[in-house]
């Protein structure tokens, strides 16, 4: 072999796998099309009957209209979705609707009163895992089709539950009050499924947009609906990309292949500030991120030691420093933007009060506690500040970190000694975190649900009372004041050391506009968004 | 010959057999509980029980297990938790992700790598030898997901020569319907050339990455049988005989590593048909790696064990093809 051959043999060899690497790529986002980069592995079902996941809820809420919503135009106001006007009974147990005359679904059939019907019994009569969010109601397989009735243009609901009318409207505005096409549904309906097992990957729909596809963990598609009641959206198409890794939702944006960057790192956004084509914009969101002190281990029974906990968090300084612009303190169970939701902050890093407090119950030296955290960013940097300030007291806490589906498990068997975890409301009323917090009056091993207060072993029968009255409180402004007395009472006394709520930080190119996420997925409107 | 085939035949059952308890039993003691990622953290007590008996968790594991493989055995590995669908539609859908991507991988590993392994063992402690065996080592301990990102940032971001993450581009998607399920292959068949185009930029970078790591192998092995197979006597003998030094090294040795080399590259495609975890997330791939991870993260059993079977499965043919293609390669084998 000469020298000259083998030399050519070898570059040969070497730029193989290189050698198809001579094109210029040139794709981009079209014009008429919206593309997100988002992680959306969390959807297993886009049936609204079912759907409870937050990208599935964030889809539906844009491929179904509701009975009553919180529009973009204003995230603050209660109105009509496919209601046009409603009443409530003096008694507050009887809610009637009267369904907008002309409202057409996408197959062209008119919206009425009997999709409503339909839609509501469904959720209920499925059984999925939404479902509790009617059967509170006094709702049941039974019931439903006695409770709720539609005929011509009017819905009626009765509710046997004691609950203020505020807060059944407010679930009237959530994914379980979502309008299905009741004859589509039932055309595709399979083993009396009512047409679950179609509309996971179907919609039979009346909101803004279509559902042209989803393909799990790869993408949803969604078509403008040119009739939608607030008119047709500006853009022909969504595209929601699955791009699990927050660097390549970044490339994506930065080659403006996608409009809008959903899961950025702090390590991402940094260096986009400079980008004068990205802008990078925070939205307030409704998580709590807290830690559950389970009281059924004997030092975290103690109040006094609670307390000192409380005092051995370095709040201010993660989100001054890890958390910036991502977390902001905020102790109490509700998050700020929902109704009754107050801005109480009384615990910061304290270690000589804390100290004192662990010598007054008994725990001079500490004790030793162990920690299940979930195993990724930024539960990792969180439980790691925790178990360096703690340990300042002398309580030495063993950070276990696992999938967050394995915390939640233990979580849920009571197994743990602290949990770290976040918590996010089911819809849009103070009741949805307060009887989830605050409601524990059997603390037996087989309770009908599992709180998160059971989850502790935290056994309040009366401050449960006191929540379930704010929950039927008529007077708005009573109704506030009771829940920030609930809050202060929790904070101060619960098992639970609040740390932070959360905001959403969202990169975009500036020439993709009006995408404006609001406090939960239910207010996530594709519609708004324009293109130049 | 009957008597091998029972062998195989057996072999091929036990495999399965264990493979499937294995996986099973892994699945039923980790520590999520599978009931949750159907039904949620909030749902009701009932509304729990009901799911764990539909999927069948109360029921003694023995029991279980047994329901699982009866099902198995008829074709049906269930519904998943994830998508709703029937494993084995998932898995046709991600499959051929992964083949489209372990096949142009391979491709690029063999015809690189097999000439790099010969070309070092030919300039043995030379420079050609030293810088194929920096780049084997490079491919070996570089970790695949820092190498993505920096072909990304490299080749897409900022050179422009391939497509990023995913399998097209927005504009491309939804023209083609799946035949084959693999992109290129199917939009040929369509006749659609541009989509074709853009599949293949998007699929030339995580090929080329998982490429070279399969080339480090390759490369790797090819020079190790092949320094053997040049101090064997036959060489000396034919070189004295007056053949042409690249008659001796390409023909003559490299053809006895053949048999070898069957077994390396069989195993570096079982490997890229296991799907790369790591490249399919840095790369949005939705091939059978990232179904693997999501199913496991969501405790989705009935996803991870039929993705196992699948895999072992792969491995159980990929053995079989091999034994197929000794006698081709080796005539002593054909002799046997």
């Amino acid at each position: 072999m000469t020298e000259i051959s083998r030399r050519l043999l070898l570059a040969g060899a070497a730029a193989a796998p290189f050698a198809g690497w001579v094109r210029i790529a040139d794709a981009a986002a079209p014009k008429d099309t919206a593309v997100f980069a988002k992680q959306i592995d969390d959807i297993i079902t886009l049936d609204p009957g079912e759907c409870y996941e937050l990208s599935g809820i964030e889809m539906c809420t844009n491929i179904y209209d509701r009975l009553l919503r919180y529009e973009a135009e204003d995230l603050n106001k209660l109105v009509g979705g496919v209601a046009e006007s409603w009443t409530v009974s003096p008694d507050g147990k009887t809610f009637t609707f009267k369904i907008r005359p002309n409202l057409k679904f996408q197959s062209g059939a008119p919206v009425t009163a009997e999709d409503v019907e339909f839609s509501l019994q469904r959720v209920v009569l499925m059984d999925k895992t939404s479902a509790f969010l009617l059967t509170q109601l006094g709702w049941s397989k039974t019931t439903v089709k006695d409770l709720v009735k539609g005929s011509g243009d009017t819905l009626t609901l009765k509710i046997t539950a004691d609950f203020a009318p505020s807060l059944v409207l407010n679930l009237m505005t959530s994914i379980v009050a979502s309008v299905v096409e009741k004859k589509v549904a039932l055309a595709n309906e399979t083993n009396g499924d009512l047409g679950n097992g179609w509309l996971k990957t179907h919609s039979a729909s009346s909101g803004a947009f279509k559902l042209l596809a989803w393909k799990a963990n790869e993408s949803v598609s969604l078509e403008a609906y040119p009739g939608f009641r607030l008119g047709a959206p500006p853009l022909k198409r969504v595209v929601v990309r699955h791009v699990p890794e927050p660097a390549s939702q970044r490339l994506l944006l930065e080659k403006a292949d996608a409009d809008y960057a959903r899961d950025l790192t702090p390590d991402q956004i940094k260096p986009l500030a400079s980008n004068p084509d990205i802008k990078v914009e925070s939205f307030k969101a409704a998580n709590t991120f807290y830690m559950g002190l389970n009281l059924g281990y004997e030092p975290l029974a103690n109040p006094k030691v609670r307390q000192a906990m409380k005092m051995l968090v370095d709040y201010d300084g993660m989100v001054k420093s890890f958390l910036a612009g991502r977390f902001f303190v905020q102790q109490s169970f509700l998050p700020l933007g929902f109704f009754g939701a107050i801005e109480y902050v009384p615990f910061k890093l304290d270690v000589a009060k804390a100290k004192a407090l662990l010598a007054e119950a008994g725990y001079k030296d500490g004790f030793a506690v162990k920690m299940a955290a979930p195993n990724v960013s930024p539960w990792t940097e969180i439980s790691q500040s925790v178990q360096q300030t703690m340990g300042q007291a002398g309580i030495k806490v063993s950070i276990e970190p696992m999938e967050l589906k394995a915390v939640i498990s233990q979580y849920r068997g009571r197994g743990h000694q602290i949990a770290m975890l976040s918590w996010g409301p089911d819809y849009f009323d103070p009741h949805t975190n307060a009887d989830s917090f605050v409601h524990n009056d059997d603390n037996s091993d087989t309770p009908k649900t599992k709180p998160i207060a059971w989850r502790n072993k935290w056994f309040i029968p009366d401050i449960t009372k006191e929540m379930l009255a704010a929950a039927k409180e008529l007077d708005a402004k009573k109704r506030a004041e009771q829940y920030a007395a609930l809050q202060k009472k929790v904070t101060d006394e619960g098992p639970y050391i609040f740390m932070f709520q959360n905001n959403n930080q969202i990169a975009r190119r500036t020439t993709a506009t009006g995408f404006n996420p609001g406090i939960t997925e239910d207010l996530n409107f594709y519609r708004t968004i324009r293109k130049s | 010959m009957a008597n091998r085939a029972a062998r195989s035949l057996l072999s091929v059952a036990l495999t399965f057999l264990g493979l499937t308890c294995v996986t099973f039993f892994i699945g039923r003691v980790i520590p999520i509980d599978p009931v949750l990622a159907i039904v949620g953290d909030k749902a009701s007590a009932e509304t729990y029980a009901r799911v764990r008996a539909e999927i069948g968790l109360d029921l003694p594991l023995p029991v279980q297990y047994w329901r699982y493989l009866t099902k198995v055995l008829h074709g049906d590995f269930g519904n998943s938790v994830i998508t709703s669908r029937p494993v084995l539609h998932d898995l046709l859908q991600v499959f051929p992700a992964t083949l489209e991507l372990a096949l142009l991988a391979l491709l690029i590993g063999v015809v690189a790598g097999v000439p790099m392994g010969v070309i070092a063992a030919t300039h043995r402690g030379r420079w050609q030898d030293q810088v194929i065996r920096f780049l084997s080592l490079l491919g070996y301990s570089m970790p695949v997901f820092w190498l993505g990102l920096i072909g990304l940032l490299l080749f897409y971001a900022k050179l422009g020569w391939v497509e990023g993450p995913g399998r097209l581009d927005v504009a491309f998607d939804d023209i083609v319907g799946p035949v084959t399920g693999m992109v290129t292959i199917d939009s040929l068949l369509a006749g659609e050339y541009e989509v074709f185009w853009n599949a293949f930029w998007h699929l030339l970078l995580p090929a080329s990455i998982l490429g070279y790591l399969s080339l480090a192998y390759v490369a790797r092995m090819t020079r190790s049988f092949m320094l053997a197979q040049l101090r064997q006597e036959y060489v000396l003998a034919t070189l004295a005989k007056g053949l042409s030094p690249w008659r001796v090294v390409w023909v003559h040795a490299l053809g006895n590593v053949w048999v070898q080399l069957v077994t390396v590259i069989a195993l570096t495609f079982g490997s890229l048909l296991e799907g790369a975890v790591l490249t399919e997330t840095v790369f949005a791939w939705p091939g059978l790696g990232l179904y693997m991870k999501n199913s496991l993260f969501n405790a989705d059993l009935n996803a991870v064990l039929g993705a196992t079977v699948l895999v072992g499965v792969v491995y159980i043919g990929l053995n079989m093809i091999s034994d197929l293609i000794y006698p081709l390669v080796d005539p002593r084998a054909r002799d046997q």
